[in-house]
C-alpha cells in the first residue's frame, strides 16, 4: 500500500487545509516557521471552498442575476428566452472552485509550505501518525488543529439517497418538487437557488421562525420573498419519517400538531454541522472536547496541551470561515512569539438570501433576553435614492446603541448588498465607535451605504430624511 | 497583432510580480489558456490569454514587477495592430481575470449552516463586559503587557485610547494591571538562552524577506533543519543586530610582560585548580575593574520602560565553542574573586561545556561578554553584542610583532582587542577610556596587581 513510509520533522504541523488551516500555514511561513500542512482530501480549500461558501455563492449569483433580469422588465429591459442551463452552471461553478484551489496551492508552494495528503492522528504530544498517506508520521514542535466540521445527518432516512448541501451544490438534477429540511441559512440559500432553477420548494423548520438567530424585523423581509418563491413554508414542523416512494420520497411531516404525508422528488437536509474532533486521537494528548465536540482554547488559541492549538469550527463560536481565518492569523503569530490574541469584539453573520441578510454584534432579540437597555434606529431602504434607482427598495438598516454612552452595540440589515455593507458595522464595533462617529462620517451619495448613516441619525434623534421614532 | 496590457486587478492593486510564465515567444496559444501567473499583495492570479494566436514577445522575467497598463505579451492573432480594438477588448478582459485565491474573497463569505449552532454565539458582551478600544490599542496594551480592562478610559463613549494605555504604565500604584509574560512556546531549558526577547517587532522599511531561490537548479544541496542552539543563536543575533546600533572600538595591548608573568605562574601551578592560568582570566579581572569605573558597559537599556538599568554585580560571560554550538557560560561575581579563582572557574565551565552538562543557571545572568577567538586564528574580529548586555570584548590572537618602543623597533607580544558597544547608551569617548584602561592594565602587570 504505502511505499517507503517515512517519518518527517517540522516546526509547525497544521491538520486541515480549509480556510483556517491554509491561512495559518501562510502566516506562519511568512513569520519564518517551517510549516507542514496535512489535508485528507486531494484538494485544499476545505468545506468553504469545495462544498460550501464559494460554490454556493457562484450559484446564487447566477440565480439572482436571472431574477434581476426578470425584474428589470419594469424598467424596460426584456429578454425573450431567459433560461439557466444547469449543466453550464455546474461547470462554471467547478471552474471557479478549481481556480481558487489552484491559487491556494500556488501560495503555499511559494512560501515553502509542505502539503501532505493523509489523515492525521496524534500519537504523542509532539507527533502525529498519518493514514492513507505516503508519509508515516510527522514530529512537530507546535500543532494547529484546523479540521473543521461536517454536515450533521438527519437520523431518519439515513440510508436513503437524500441530499445534503454537498450533493445539492453539484446540481445532479433539478427536482420538480424539492423538500428542504431546515430553515437556517443553508436551507434558505439552497432553497432559493433551486426555486430559481425551477424547483417547487417546500421548507420545513422545527422552530417557530426561519433564521431563528436573527431579529424578526430583518428575517420578515426575506421570508416575504421566500413565500413568493417557495411552494410552502412550514414552521413548527417536525419530519417524522422519510421513505423511498415510486417518484422519489414520501415524507411524513408533523406540522403544528397535524401529521401529513407528502411526496417529493428530492429531499435536502440542512440541519447543522458538527466539529471533526472525534477521530484525531485527542485523548493521547490530554485534550477532551466538550459535549458538542468542541475544543476549549485560550484567547491565544492554545488548547490544554500547551504546544497544540485549535482554530475554526472545532472551537466554540459560529462555524464560519471568516472566524477561522482570523483565528488562524492569531495562532500563527502566537507561535512566532508575537503578542497576539483573538480579542475580536464581533463576528459578522451573513446570509446570501434574496435580499441578503447580515448582522453583527448585539441583536434586539438578545438584548431582550438579557434585559439590556438599548436604543434602536431603523431606516427603510425605500427612503433611499440609490435603492429606488436599483429597483431594490426591499429592506432596512438598523443601528442598536447603548442609550447611556451612545456606543454602537449592534448593526443589522436586510437588503441588496447587505453582505458587503455589514463590514462598516463590524469596523464600528471593533473600533468602539459611537453614533456620532458613524453619523459624521461622510457616506458617498447616492449609495446604499447612506442607509447606515441615516439609521444612525435616527438612533441619535437627528434624522433629516425620516421623522424620528419616539419611544 | 494584439498587445495585451496588464488589466486592472481590482481592490486597489496597481502592480504585480511575475511568478511564472506559461508561454514563451513563438508558442501557439488558445484563448483562455493560462498566460502568466502574477502575485499581488492580495492574491495570486493566473491571467488567461485573451486571444488565440502566436506569442510574439513576452515582457519581463520571473520576479519582475509589472504595472497595470504595461504590455504583458504581444500576440499575433492575424489582425492588424489596432489600438481602438485593443483597448476595447482590454476592458472586456478585466472581467476575465480570474482571481485564483484571495483571502478577502473567502473571508467575505459564510458557510452553509442550519440551526445546529448559533450564528451569534460570539456576539460581544455589550458595554458591560466589552473592551471598548480599537484593535490597534488592544494590541498596544498586549505589547506593553497591560490588562486593558483595567485602563481608565478617556475617549468618547468610554473608549480606551492609546494615550490612556501609555498613561497607565506611568502610574506606580497599578502593578496588578501588568500581565506576566505568556508561557514561552519554546522550552526554557534549552542552553544559550539568556532572556526571551521582548515581543515587539515593527515593520522595517525596505526589509523584505523573500523566499530563497531553488538552489537545486544550480547543483545538489542538502538541507538541515535549524534546531536548538543554532536556532536560539539565530534569534539572539538578529535581535541584537537589528535592535542595537553597534559601534566597534579597536586597540592593541603589549602583553609581553604579562605573558612572561603568566607563563611563569602557569609552570609553577601546573596541575592545581586554576593552574592553566589562561590569558582570559587576566582579561576578565581587568575588564571587571574597568566596568566599575565605566558602569554603562555593565548596564542594560529597557526600551519599553525607557530606563537604563545599571547592574551592581559583575558576571562575565565567556563565549565557548562546543560540539553543540555556541554557548556562553557565566563566571559570577568576578569582582570578588582572584585571578586564580577565575581561572579555576573557567576550567570548570570549559569542562562542563565539553561534556554538555552546563545547566541553564550556568548560562544566565551575564552582564558583559568576552569572546576569545584568538587561539583559533585571525588578527581581529567585530563581535555582536550579547543582547540585552551593552558591550562585548573580542580578543584576537597574541602575536609577536615589530613595534616601536622609545624610537626603536622591537619584537613584542601584541593582543588585539575589539570592544563592540551599544551606541544608544554609550558613546565613543567612554568606550575609548574604558578600553584604554584595559590596555594600560594588561600591559603593566603591576597596575593589574595594584588596581584590580
Amino acid at each position: 500500500m504505502v511505499v517507503g513510509s517515512l517519518r518527517q520533522e517540522t516546526e509547525v504541523a497544521i491538520i486541515g487545509g480549509g480556510p483556517g488551516g491554509y491561512v495559518a500555514a501562510l502566516r506562519a511561513a511568512d513569520l519564518g516557521k517551517e510549516v507542514t500542512l496535512i489535508e485528507e482530501r486531494e484538494r485544499l480549500g476545505g468545506v468553504c471552498l469545495l462544498e460550501g461558501c464559494i460554490p454556493s455563492k457562484a450559484m446564487i449569483s447566477l440565480v439572482e442575476m436571472a431574477s434581476a433580469a426578470r425584474e428589470a422588465a419594469k424598467a424596460g429591459l426584456t429578454f425573450d428566452n431567459l433560461r439557466i442551463d444547469p449543466d453550464a452552471l455546474r461547470e462554471w461553478t467547478e471552474s471557479v472552485v478549481d481556480g481558487l484551489t489552484r491559487g491556494i496551492d500556488g501560495l503555499l508552494k511559494r512560501r515553502g509550505v509542505e502539503v501532505i495528503q493523509g489523515r492525521a492522528k496524534f500519537d504523542g504530544s509532539r507527533s502525529l501518525i498519518l493514514e492513507n498517506s505516503d508519509t508515516a508520521g510527522i514530529d512537530f514542535r507546535e500543532c494547529i488543529i484546523a479540521t473543521g466540521s461536517r454536515i450533521d445527518e438527519l437520523p431518519l432516512g439515513y440510508d436513503l439517497p437524500v441530499w445534503s448541501s454537498v450533493e445539492a451544490l453539484q446540481i445532479p438534477e433539478v427536482p420538480e418538487r424539492l423538500l428542504v429540511i431546515g430553515g437556517g441559512y443553508i436551507g434558505l440559500e439552497m432553497g432559493l437557488v433551486y426555486a430559481g432553477l425551477g424547483s417547487k420548494v417546500t421548507m420545513v423548520e422545527f422552530l417557530p421562525r426561519l433564521m431563528a438567530g436573527a431579529d424578526p424585523d430583518l428575517t420578515d423581509v426575506v421570508v416575504k420573498n421566500c413565500k413568493k418563491k417557495f411552494e410552502a413554508i412550514m414552521v413548527e414542523s417536525n419530519v417524522l419519517a422519510v421513505e423511498q416512494a415510486s417518484s422519489g420520497f414520501a415524507v411524513t411531516i408533523e406540522h403544528q400538531g397535524e401529521t401529513k404525508k407528502e411526496e417529493f422528488d428530492q429531499v435536502l437536509v440542512a440541519i447543522g454541522r458538527k466539529p471533526n474532533t472525534d477521530k484525531l486521537g485527542l485523548e493521547t494528548v490530554g485534550i477532551t472536547p466538550d459535549d458538542d465536540g468542541l475544543i476549549e482554547v485560550t484567547p491565544e488559541g492554545r488548547t490544554s496541551a500547551s504546544n497544540i492549538f485549535a482554530i475554526g469550527d472545532v472551537t466554540a463560536g459560529p462555524p464560519l470561515a471568516h472566524k477561522a481565518i482570523r483565528e488562524a492569523k492569531v495562532v500563527a503569530e502566537v507561535i512566532a512569539g508575537k503578542p497576539s490574541a483573538f480579542d475580536n469584539q464581533a463576528i459578522p453573520a451573513v446570509v446570501f438570501t434574496d435580499p441578503e441578510l447580515a448582522w453583527v454584534g448585539l441583536t434586539e432579540r438578545e438584548a431582550a433576553l438579557r434585559g439590556t437597555k438599548i436604543n434602536v434606529g431603523r431606516f427603510p431602504l425605500a427612503a433611499l435614492g440609490r435603492a429606488r434607482t436599483m429597483g431594490r427598495t426591499d429592506g432596512l438598516v438598523k443601528i442598536i446603541s447603548d442609550p447611556e454612552s451612545n456606543l454602537v452595540l449592534g448593526v443589522g440589515m436586510v437588503g441588496a448588498h447587505a453582505s458587503e455593507l455589514i463590514a462598516e458595522g463590524t469596523l464600528a464595533l471593533e473600533m468602539g465607535a459611537t453614533l456620532e462617529d458613524l453619523m459624521v462620517t461622510i457616506h458617498p451619495h447616492p449609495t446604499l451605504s447612506e442607509a447606515i448613516m441615516e439609521a444612525t441619525e435616527v438612533a441619535a434623534g437627528s434624522a433629516v430624511h425620516v421623522q424620528a421614532e419616539k419611544g | 497583432m494584439y498587445e495585451f496590457k496588464l488589466p486592472d486587478l481590482g481592490e486597489g492593486v496597481h502592480e504585480g510580480e511575475i511568478l511564472k510564465w506559461h508561454v514563451t515567444a513563438g508558442a501557439a496559444i488558445q484563448e483562455d489558456d493560462p498566460l502568466v501567473d502574477v502575485e499581488t499583495d492580495k492574491a495570486a492570479i493566473t491571467i488567461p490569454s485573451p486571444r488565440t494566436g502566436t506569442i510574439v514577445s513576452v515582457t519581463g522575467n520571473v520576479g519582475d514587477t509589472i504595472l497595470v497598463g504595461d504590455v504583458v505579451v504581444v500576440i499575433d492573432d492575424g489582425t492588424k495592430s489596432d489600438m481602438v480594438t485593443a483597448s476595447v477588448a482590454q476592458d472586456a478582459e478585466v472581467s476575465r481575470v480570474e482571481v485564483l485565491s484571495s483571502t478577502q474573497a473567502v473571508a467575505r463569505d459564510t458557510k452553509p449552516n442550519g440551526d445546529g449552532r448559533s450564528l451569534v454565539a460570539a456576539t460581544p458582551a455589550a458595554s458591560w463586559g466589552r473592551v471598548v478600544a480599537a484593535p490597534a490599542t488592544r494590541r498596544l496594551a498586549r505589547e506593553m503587557r497591560i490588562d486593558i480592562q483595567l485602563v481608565p478610559p478617556t475617549g468618547p463613549g468610554g473608549r480606551v485610547t492609546p494615550e490612556d494605555v501609555k498613561r497607565f504604565t506611568d502610574q506606580p500604584d497599578t502593578p496588578s494591571g501588568i500581565i506576566e509574560p505568556d508561557t514561552a512556546v519554546e522550552e526554557p531549558q534549552e542552553p544559550a538562552e539568556v532572556e526571551r526577547a521582548a515581543p515587539s517587532s515593527h515593520a522595517i522599511p525596505f526589509l523584505d524577506l523573500e523566499p530563497l531561490p531553488d538552489f537545486t537548479q544550480w547543483g545538489p544541496v542538502e538541507k538541515e533543519p535549524l534546531r536548538s542552539i543554532r536556532r536560539k543563536v539565530a534569534h539572539k543575533m538578529v535581535t541584537s543586530m537589528v535592535l542595537v546600533p553597534h559601534v566597534a572600538h579597536m586597540d592593541e595591548v603589549d602583553v609581553t610582560a604579562l605573558e612572561e608573568l603568566r607563563r611563569g605562574e602557569k609552570e609553577r601551578r601546573a596541575g592545581q585548580p586554576g593552574g592553566k592560568m589562561t590569558l582570559l582570566s587576566f582579561v576578565i579581572k581587568t575588564v571587571t575593574a574597568g566596568l566599575k569605573t565605566a558602569p554603562v558597559f555593565n548596564a542594560s537599556l529597557d526600551p519599553f520602560g525607557e530606563e537604563i538599568i545599571y547592574k551592581k554585580f559583575y558576571n562575565i560571560g565567556v563565549a565557548a565553542d562546543t560540539e553543540r554550538g555556541l554557548v556562553v557560560p557565566v563566571i559570577r561575581d568576578t569582582d570578588e574573586k582572584s585571578i586564580l579563582q577565575v581561572s579555576a572557574e573557567i576550567e570548570e565551565a570549559a569542562a562542563k561545556a565539553r561534556e554538555g552538562t552546563l545547566s541553564v543557571e550556568d548560562l544566565r545572568g551575564g552582564t558583559f561578554t568576552i569572546t576569545n577567538i584568538g587561539p583559533l586564528g585571525g588578527t581581529g574580529m567585530i563581535p555582536t553584542i550579547n543582547y540585552p548586555e551593552v558591550a562585548i570584548l573580542a580578543m584576537g590572537r597574541v602575536q609577536e610583532k615589530p613595534v616601536v618602543v622609545d624610537g626603536e623597533i622591537v619584537v613584542r607580544k601584541m593582543l588585539p582587542l575589539t570592544l563592540a558597544f551599544d551606541h544608544r547608551i554609550a558613546d565613543g569617548a567612554e568606550a575609548a577610556r574604558f578600553v584604554s584602561d584595559i590596555v594600560r592594565r594588561l600591559s603593566d602587570p603591576n597596575a593589574l596587581l595594584i588596581e584590580t
